[in-house]
C-alpha cells in the first residue's frame, strides 16, 4: 500500500507527460487526479491505522560502492505518515481545483495544449514529495529534495512565454543550490563521520558526534554542530528562511494551484520535516538549535513585516508562508519538534486554502491579481468568500482563550509560541513570535477587507464580470476548510498534549522507561524495528541513553565490524518518530507557562485585527496618510527589505562580472583565440608545407627516404650502440 | 619431418596451388571471360582458408628449422588479411567489370600476394621474410599498374616499383649486417645475440635498416611518400586493397620482426618506432587536410592510422602488441567499408573521387550518408564507436609503456584529424547544393559493405565481438 502512494503519482506524471496524446487532455487530467486520490485515500489508512512504530519496507537496493551501501527503501513512522496525508491530501485537491482553474488560460493560444503538462508536473512534484518524505536515508531524501526542486523550476516557470516567469524560476532554483550545498556538505559530514546515510545508523551513532570535534573551513567545531548547521542550511534554503528567502516571493508567478501545492503547503515545509526528521542528531547540537530558533523567529518578524505593505494577493500569502515556516522552525529549534509538525499539518490546511481562496478570487477577477483593484466582493463570489474567511481565522488564531477550541492555527500556533517562551526563557524569539502574530493578524485581515469589502476597485468592467468559480474549484476548498477548522482540535493532544500522549503518538519510549533498565524493552523494539535493529545493535542488551556513548565505546569491535572506517562510536538508534533528549523539558514548561503567555498571541491578534479594521474599513484613508508620514519606512517594507537589491549588489553583479570576465577574456580571447590561432594559422601553415613537399617527383621522394634512414642510423650511433 | 613441415603451410601451400592451376586454366580456356567467376572463387578460397585457419590452429609449431612461424599471433593476422582481402575483391569485382579492367590475372595476382602476407606474418627467419615481402611486393606492384592504358595507373605503379626497390635494398642491407653481427638469419638466433645492453653498433644498423623497410610498406613518415601517389593513380579496388590486408601484413611481419628478433633489446628500437608513429600520425592528421581528392585522403588517413598502430608497438609490450592487433582489426573493418562507399561514388557512369561532390549527399541518400557519418567519426575515434575503442588501447598501451608523451601526442594528432573527417560529414551533411552531385552507385554489393561496417562500428562497442580475447592470446603467444 505504502509503495503504491509513492508510485502512483509518479505512473500518473509519466502517463500525463508521455502518453496524453494517447488518452487525450481530459484522460491525462482524470488519471492524474485519480491516482492522486487513490494515493489520498491509502495515505488516510496508512496514517489512522499504522501504530507508531517504525517500519521499513525495502523497494530496492539502490547504491552499493566500497563502504556505502544503501536501498531504497520507505520509512513509515508518525512523521511519514503526517507527511503522507498532507502531502496527497493537498496535492490532490490542487490536481481537482486545477481542473477550473487551468481551464482556458490566457497564457495560451486556442487550441494549444499545456494541461496534460501542467498535471504531469504536478504529478512529478507528488512523487518526489513522497520520496522525500518516505526516505529512509539521507541520499534519498536528496534525491526527492531535488525531485522536488525540478518540479518547482518547471512549475513556477510554467508559464514560459513571460519572461518574469522564467526569471522567477532560475532564482528559485540557483538560491534552492545555495541550500542543497549545505546539505549535500551535511550528507558528506555525515557519511565521513558514521559512514552509513541510514537514519538508524545515523542516529545510532549521534550522540557520538557530539563528543568529537572536526575541522572544517580552518577551524574546529563540535561534529555535532556542524552537521546540524550544514543540515539546516539545506532547510533554510527549501523551507525559504531569512537571507535564502528571496525566491519564495518570486515563486508566486507559477500558477495559484503550484503555489497552494508548492509554495505554501508541501515543498517548502520539507526543510522543517528534515529538521524534524533528524531530531536525534539535532538534540545533541544545541548551538546550532538556537542558531534555528534565531533564524525563525526572525524570519517570522521580517516576513511578517513585509507582508504588511504588499498589495499583490499571492505576494501577501507568500510572505505569510514564509512568516508561518518560521513559527515552525522556532518549535523545532527549541526541541518541540512535534509542535513544529503540528503547525506544519495545520498551515497545510489553511495556507493551501488561503491560496486556493486567492486563486479562486484571482479567478474570478480575470486574472488581476492587485488587491488595490478589488473590493466589495464577498457578494460577488460568496463561496470563496466564506472559504477565505474561514482561512483567515484559522491563520490568525482565532478561538477561546485558555481553552482547546478554536480553529486549527489557534491551536498550534498558540502551542509554538508557548514553546518558544519556554525554550527562549521568554526571550528574543518568544517576542519576536507575538509581534509577528499581531502583524500576521493585520495584513490577513487587511487583505480580507481590500478583497471583499469597501467599494470596488479598479476596472469596472472586470469587476461586472466576477463569477463565482466552477465546483471543482470549490469542493477543494471545502474539504480544506473542514480541516483548518477541525485539524487543530482533533489532534492537539497527539501534537502537544500531555508528554504520554505525545509520545504514544510518535511512539517514543517514555524517558524514565529509557533510565531503567531497557533490556527488555529493547527486544520488544527491535522486533519493531526488524530491519536493523536485530543484526547490528540487538546485541548489546543493555541500556542506551546516557549510558549509549559508554557502552558503545565497550562496543568499538562490534561497531567497527560493520561501520568500516567511521571515527564514531554507535550507540543505539533512539526509538520512535522524534527524538527529545533526556533534558529537554520544554514542552512541559510550555504547558505551565504563565496565562499572560497563554493568551499573549490572542491579545495580538486582536489589536491587528482591530486595527485592520480601523485602517480600511473605519477609515481607509488612514493608510495612505499613514505611509506618506512614514515614507522611508514604508519603502523600506516595500522593497522586502531591500534584499534583492543587496544581493543584486553582493552577488549577482560581481558574478556576473566575472562571467563577463571569463567569457570575453578567457574564453573569448584565450581559449577562442588560441584554438583559432593553432587551427587556422599554423596547421594549414604545415599542409602548405606537406604539400609542398610531395612534388610528384621520384627523387623527391627517395631523397626523403634516405634522409629519413641517415638521420635514424645517425641518432642510433650516438645514443645507442656506445655500450 | 617434411611431411610435418608441410602440413603446417598447408594453408599457403594450398593458395599457391590453386593461384598456379587457376593461372594456367585461364591462361588456356576463358581468358578474361573467367575473370569475375575466378574473382567469386579467389574470395571464397579466401574466407575458406581464413575459416580453416581460425578453426584449426592450436598453439605454436614452427616448420623449416623455425624459418616458418604457426602461431595465434600469425593466425590472427592471416584470418585478419584473408578477410580483409576477400572483401575486397568482392567489392572489386563490378567496379572492374564495368570498367573493361578485369583481367583474369587480378584476382590471382592477389591471391599469390595474399600468400606472401601469409608468408611474411609467419617468418621466422630473414630469408622467409624477404621472400614473403618480395612476392607481396611483387604482385601489387603489378595490380597498381594494372590499368596499363592510364598514365596515372603507370605512374602509380612504377613509382611503387622503384621506391619498393629502395626499401627492399636497405632491408636487405640491414638484414645482412644483421646476419654478420649475429651469425644467423634465424630470429630464434637474433633475439640470444640481441639482448638489451649488449646489442652491438652493427648489430643495431640493421635493426634500423630494416626497420626503415618495413616502415616504408606499413607507409610510416618519413617512408611515406609514395602512399598519396599510389593510392590515387591506382584503380580504386586496387588502392582498398592496399589499405587494408598488405598494412596488416606490414604491421605482423614488423612486429614479428621486432618481438622475436629484437625482443631482448626494446629500449634500443622503442624510441625509433615511437618517432615514426608520432611523424606519421602529425603528418597524417595535418597534411590530410589540404586534400580535396578523397583517395588521397584515404592515403594520409592511412598514414595517420598506422601511426596511432605502431604506437602500440612502440610500447613494446605484450599488451601493446595486442592494443596493435585490435587496432589494425578495426581499422581494416572501417577501411573495408569507407572503400565500399568510395567505390559506389560515380557521376554519369563514371568514378568521381572530388569530395566537393559528396555535398548534401545525405538529402540524396540518408541511409548511406548516415553510414558513412558513422565511418567517419570512428575513423576519427568519436566515442562510443569502435575507432575510439582502437585508439583507447593503443594510448592505453603508449601511457602503460612508459610513452605518455607519445599518448597525448597522439590526442592532439586525433583532434587535428578529426577536422578533414569531419568536414567530410559537414559536405554530405550542411554543404552546398551543387550540380556535380552523385548519382548512380546503386550497388546492393557495396552498399551491404558499407552498411555492414558501419553497424560493426556501432555494435562493436558491446565487446568488440570478442577479438579482444583473440589478440590478447595472440600478443601473448609473441611476446614472452
Amino acid at each position: 500500500m505504502e509503495t503504491i502512494i509513492l508510485f502512483a503519482p509518479l505512473v500518473g506524471a509519466i502517463i500525463a507527460g508521455f502518453g496524453w496524446r494517447l488518452i487525450g487532455e481530459r484522460g491525462a487530467m482524470w488519471v492524474t487526479t485519480g491516482l492522486l486520490f487513490v494515493a489520498c485515500f491509502f495515505s488516510w489508512i496508512v496514517f489512522l491505522n499504522h501504530g507508531p512504530e517504525t517500519q521499513h519496507i525495502q523497494i530496492l537496493r539502490w547504491i552499493e560502492s566500497g563502504s556505502l551501501s544503501t536501498d531504497w527503501s520507505i520509512r513509515l513512522d508518525r512523521l511519514t505518515s503526517i507527511m503522507l496525508i498532507v502531502v496527497t491530501t493537498v496535492s490532490s485537491l490542487v490536481h481537482l481545483y486545477s481542473f477550473g482553474y487551468m481551464d482556458h488560460d490566457p497564457q495560451w493560444k486556442e487550441g494549444e495544449v499545456y494541461k496534460p503538462r501542467f498535471f504531469a508536473y504536478l504529478s512529478f512534484f507528488t512523487f518526489a514529495m513522497l520520496a522525500l518524505v518516505t526516505s529512509d536515508n539521507l541520499v534519498q531524501m536528496f534525491f526527492g529534495w531535488e525531485g522536488v526542486g525540478v518540479a518547482s523550476y518547471l512549475l513556477i516557470g510554467f508559464y514560459y512565454r513571460k519572461p518574469s516567469a522564467n526569471a522567477a524560476a532560475i532564482k528559485a532554483f540557483v538560491v534552492n543550490r545555495v541550500g542543497d550545498f549545505g546539505f549535500a556538505l551535511g550528507i558528506f559530514g555525515l557519511f565521513y563521520l558514521t559512514d552509513s546515510i541510514k537514519f538508524d545508523d545515523v542516529f545510532a551513532a549521534s550522540a557520538g558526534l557530539a563528543d568529537i570535534q572536526i575541522s572544517f573551513l580552518w577551524t574546529e567545531w563540535n561534529a555535532a554542530n556542524l552537521i546540524a548547521f550544514l543540515l539546516f542550511i539545506g532547510a533554510m534554503g527549501k523551507s525559504a528562511q531569512l537571507f535564502l528567502h528571496t525566491w519564495l516571493p518570486d515563486a508566486m508567478e507559477g500558477p495559484t494551484p503550484v503555489s497552494a501545492l508548492i509554495h505554501a503547503a508541501t515543498m517548502v515545509t520539507a526543510g522543517v520535516f528534515l529538521v524534524c526528521r533528524m531530531s536525534p542528531l539535532m538534540e545533541y547540537a544545541p548551538e546550532a538549535m538556537t542558531f534555528v530558533t534565531f533564524m525563525g523567529a526572525s524570519t517570522a518578524f521580517v516576513a511578517a513585516t513585509i507582508g504588511l505593505v504588499q498589495n499583490d494577493i499571492k505576494r501577501v500569502i507568500a510572505y505569510s508562508t514564509m512568516s508561518q515556516l518560521g513559527y515552525m522552525f522556532v518549535a523545532a529549534g527549541v526541541g518541540v519538534y512535534s509542535v513544529a509538525m503540528f503547525h506544519l499539518l495545520t498551515h497545510a490546511f489553511f495556507k493551501a486554502m488561503l491560496f486556493l481562496g486567492a486563486g479562486s478570487v484571482i479567478h474570478a477577477m480575470h486574472h488581476e491579481q492587485d488587491m488595490r483593484n478589488y473590493g466589495n466582493l464577498r457578494k460577488k463570489i460568496p463561496y470563496t468568500f466564506w472559504a477565505m474567511m474561514i482561512g483567515t481565522l484559522a491563520i490568525t488564531g482565532v478561538g477561546i482563550p485558555l481553552t482547546h477550541i478554536g480553529f486549527a492555527g489557534f491551536l498550534s500556533k498558540d502551542a509554538v509560541i508557548e514553546s518558544a517562551w519556554a525554550g527562549t526563557q521568554g526571550g528574543y524569539g518568544f517576542w519576536m513570535l507575538v509581534v509577528a502574530a499581531l502583524f500576521t493578524s493585520f495584513y490577513s485581515w487587511r487583505l480580507m477587507f481590500l478583497t471583499f469589502y469597501g467599494k470596488a476597485r479598479g476596472d469596472r468592467h472586470t469587476h461586472e464580470h466576477a463569477h463565482e468559480s466552477p465546483k471543482v474549484m470549490l469542493i477543494p476548498l471545502g474539504v480544506l476548510a473542514v480541516g483548518s477548522v477541525l485539524a487543530g482540535m482533533i489532534w492537539y493532544n497527539s501534537f502537544f498534549g500531555d508528554h504520554n500522549s505525545v509520545n504514544r503518538f510518535f511512539g517514543v519510549p517514555a524517558h524514565a522507561e529509557a533510565a531503567e533498565g531497557h533490556g527488555e524493552d529493547d527486544h520488544a523494539g527491535s522486533a519493531a524495528t526488524e530491519d536493523h535493529a536485530a543484526g547490528e545493535h540487538a546485541a548489546d542488551d543493555a541500556g542506551h541513553g546516557e549510558a549509549a556513548t559508554e557502552h558503545a565505546a565497550a562496543d568499538t569491535d562490534h561497531a567497527a565490524a560493520d561501520a568500516g572506517h567511521a571515527p564514531v562510536a554507535v550507540g543505539m538508534a533512539p526509538q520512535g518518530a522524534i527524538f527529545t533528549g533526556p533534558d529537554n523539558h520544554v514542552m512541559d514548561d510550555a504547558h505551565h507557562a504563565p496565562v499572560w503567555v497563554k493568551v499573549s498571541p490572542f491579545i495580538a491578534m486582536l489589536v491587528g485585527f482591530a486595527v485592520a479594521f480601523w485602517f480600511y474599513i473605519v477609515n481607509p484613508e488612514m493608510p495612505r496618510k499613514l505611509a506618506e508620514q512614514q515614507r522611508p519606512l514604508y519603502l523600506f517594507l516595500l522593497n522586502k527589505w531591500y534584499f534583492d537589491e543587496l544581493y543584486d549588489a553582493i552577488f549577482i553583479r560581481p558574478a556576473k562580472a566575472l562571467g563577463r570576465l571569463l567569457w570575453k577574456r578567457g574564453d573569448g580571447k584565450v581559449i577562442d583565440g588560441s584554438i583559432n590561432g593553432i587551427a587556422m594559422g599554423i596547421v594549414p601553415f604545415f599542409t602548405r608545407l606537406a604539400g609542398r613537399a610531395q612534388t610528384g617527383y621520384i627523387f623527391t621522394y627517395a631523397f626523403a627516404m634516405v634522409i629519413g634512414v641517415a638521420i635514424f642510423i645517425t641518432w642510433m650511433s650516438l645514443s645507442g650502440g656506445a655500450h | 619431418m617434411l611431411q610435418a613441415d608441410l602440413t603446417i603451410i598447408l594453408p599457403e601451400i594450398l593458395l599457391s596451388v590453386y593461384a598456379m592451376i587457376a593461372l594456367l586454366g585461364a591462361v588456356y580456356t576463358g581468358k578474361d571471360a573467367l575473370a569475375p567467376m575466378l574473382t567469386w572463387v579467389t574470395a571464397a578460397v579466401f574466407t575458406l582458408l581464413a575459416i580453416w585457419i581460425g578453426i584449426s590452429g592450436e598453439g605454436a609449431q614452427s616448420a623449416f628449422g623455425g624459418m616458418f612461424m604457426d602461431d595465434g599471433f600469425a593466425r590472427f593476422a592471416k584470418v585478419t588479411l584473408l578477410l580483409s582481402a576477400a572483401a575486397v575483391l568482392v567489392m572489386s569485382q563490378e567496379y572492374l567489370s564495368r570498367r573493361g579492367l578485369l583481367r583474369f590475372e587480378f584476382p590471382l595476382l592477389i591471391a599469390l600476394a595474399v600468400v606472401g602476407m601469409m608468408m611474411m606474418v609467419s617468418a621466422g627467419d630473414l630469408m622467409a621474410l624477404y621472400m614473403g615481402l618480395e612476392l607481396q611486393s611483387l604482385a601489387l606492384y603489378v595490380v597498381a599498374a594494372i590499368r596499363r592504358d592510364s598514365v596515372k595507373s603507370t605512374e602509380a605503379g612504377l613509382k611503387y616499383f622503384v621506391l619498393g626497390a629502395l626499401s627492399s635494398g636497405l632491408l636487405l642491407y640491414g638484414a645482412s649486417l644483421t646476419y654478420g653481427f649475429a651469425g644467423t638469419t634465424l630470429f630464434s638466433g637474433i633475439v640470444q645475440t640481441a639482448t638489451e645492453g649488449h646489442v652491438s653498433l652493427g648489430l643495431l644498423f640493421g635493426l634500423v635498416l630494416i626497420a626503415c623497410g618495413l616502415a616504408f610498406k606499413v607507409s610510416a613518415v618519413p617512408f611515406h611518400m609514395w602512399t598519396p601517389d599510389v593510392y590515387e593513380g591506382s584503380p580504386t579496388p586496387v588502392t582498398a586493397f592496399f589499405a587494408t590486408a598488405p598494412k596488416v601484413a606490414a604491421m605482423g611481419l614488423f612486429a614479428r620482426v621486432l618481438h622475436d628478433a629484437f625482443g631482448g633489446a626494446v629500449g634500443d628500437w622503442q624510441q625509433v618506432i615511437a618517432i615514426l608513429s608520432l611523424l606519421s600520425m602529425f603528418l597524417g592528421a595535418i597534411a590530410a587536410i589540404g586534400q580535396t581528392n578523397i583517395k588521397r585522403l584515404m592515403a594520409y588517413s592511412s598514414i595517420a592510422h598506422m601511426g596511432y598502430a605502431l604506437m602500440g608497438l612502440a610500447a613494446g609490450t605484450a599488451f601493446g602488441v595486442q592494443a596493435l592487433l585490435i587496432y589494425m582489426a578495426i581499422y581494416v573493418t572501417m577501411n573495408v567499408g569507407t572503400f565500399a562507399f568510395i567505390l559506389s561514388m560515380e557521376r554519369d557512369g563514371q568514378p568521381v573521387t572530388d569530395i566537393k561532390s559528396l555535398n548534401m549527399y545525405s538529402k540524396k541518400e540518408p541511409a548511406k550518408a548516415l553510414a558513412v557519418l558513422i565511418l567517419m567519426f570512428s575513423l576519427a575515434g568519436v566515442p562510443p564507436l569502435v575507432g575510439f575503442f582502437g585508439k583507447l588501447y593503443v594510448l592505453r598501451a603508449a601511457y602503460e609503456g612508459g610513452l605518455a608523451w607519445l599518448a597525448v601526442a597522439g590526442v592532439v594528432a586525433s583532434v587535428i584529424g578529426a577536422f578533414y573527417y569531419l568536414r567530410i560529414v559537414f559536405y554530405m551533411y550542411f554543404g552546398e547544393e551543387s550540380d556535380e552531385a552523385l548519382d548512380g552507385g546503386k550497388s546492393p554489393i557495396l552498399w551491404g559493405f558499407l552498411m555492414a561496417s558501419a553497424a560493426l562500428m556501432v555494435l562493436g562497442v558491446v565487446n568488440l565481438f570478442g577479438i579482444e580475447g583473440a589478440a590478447a592470446a595472440a600478443a601473448a603467444t609473441l611476446v614472452n
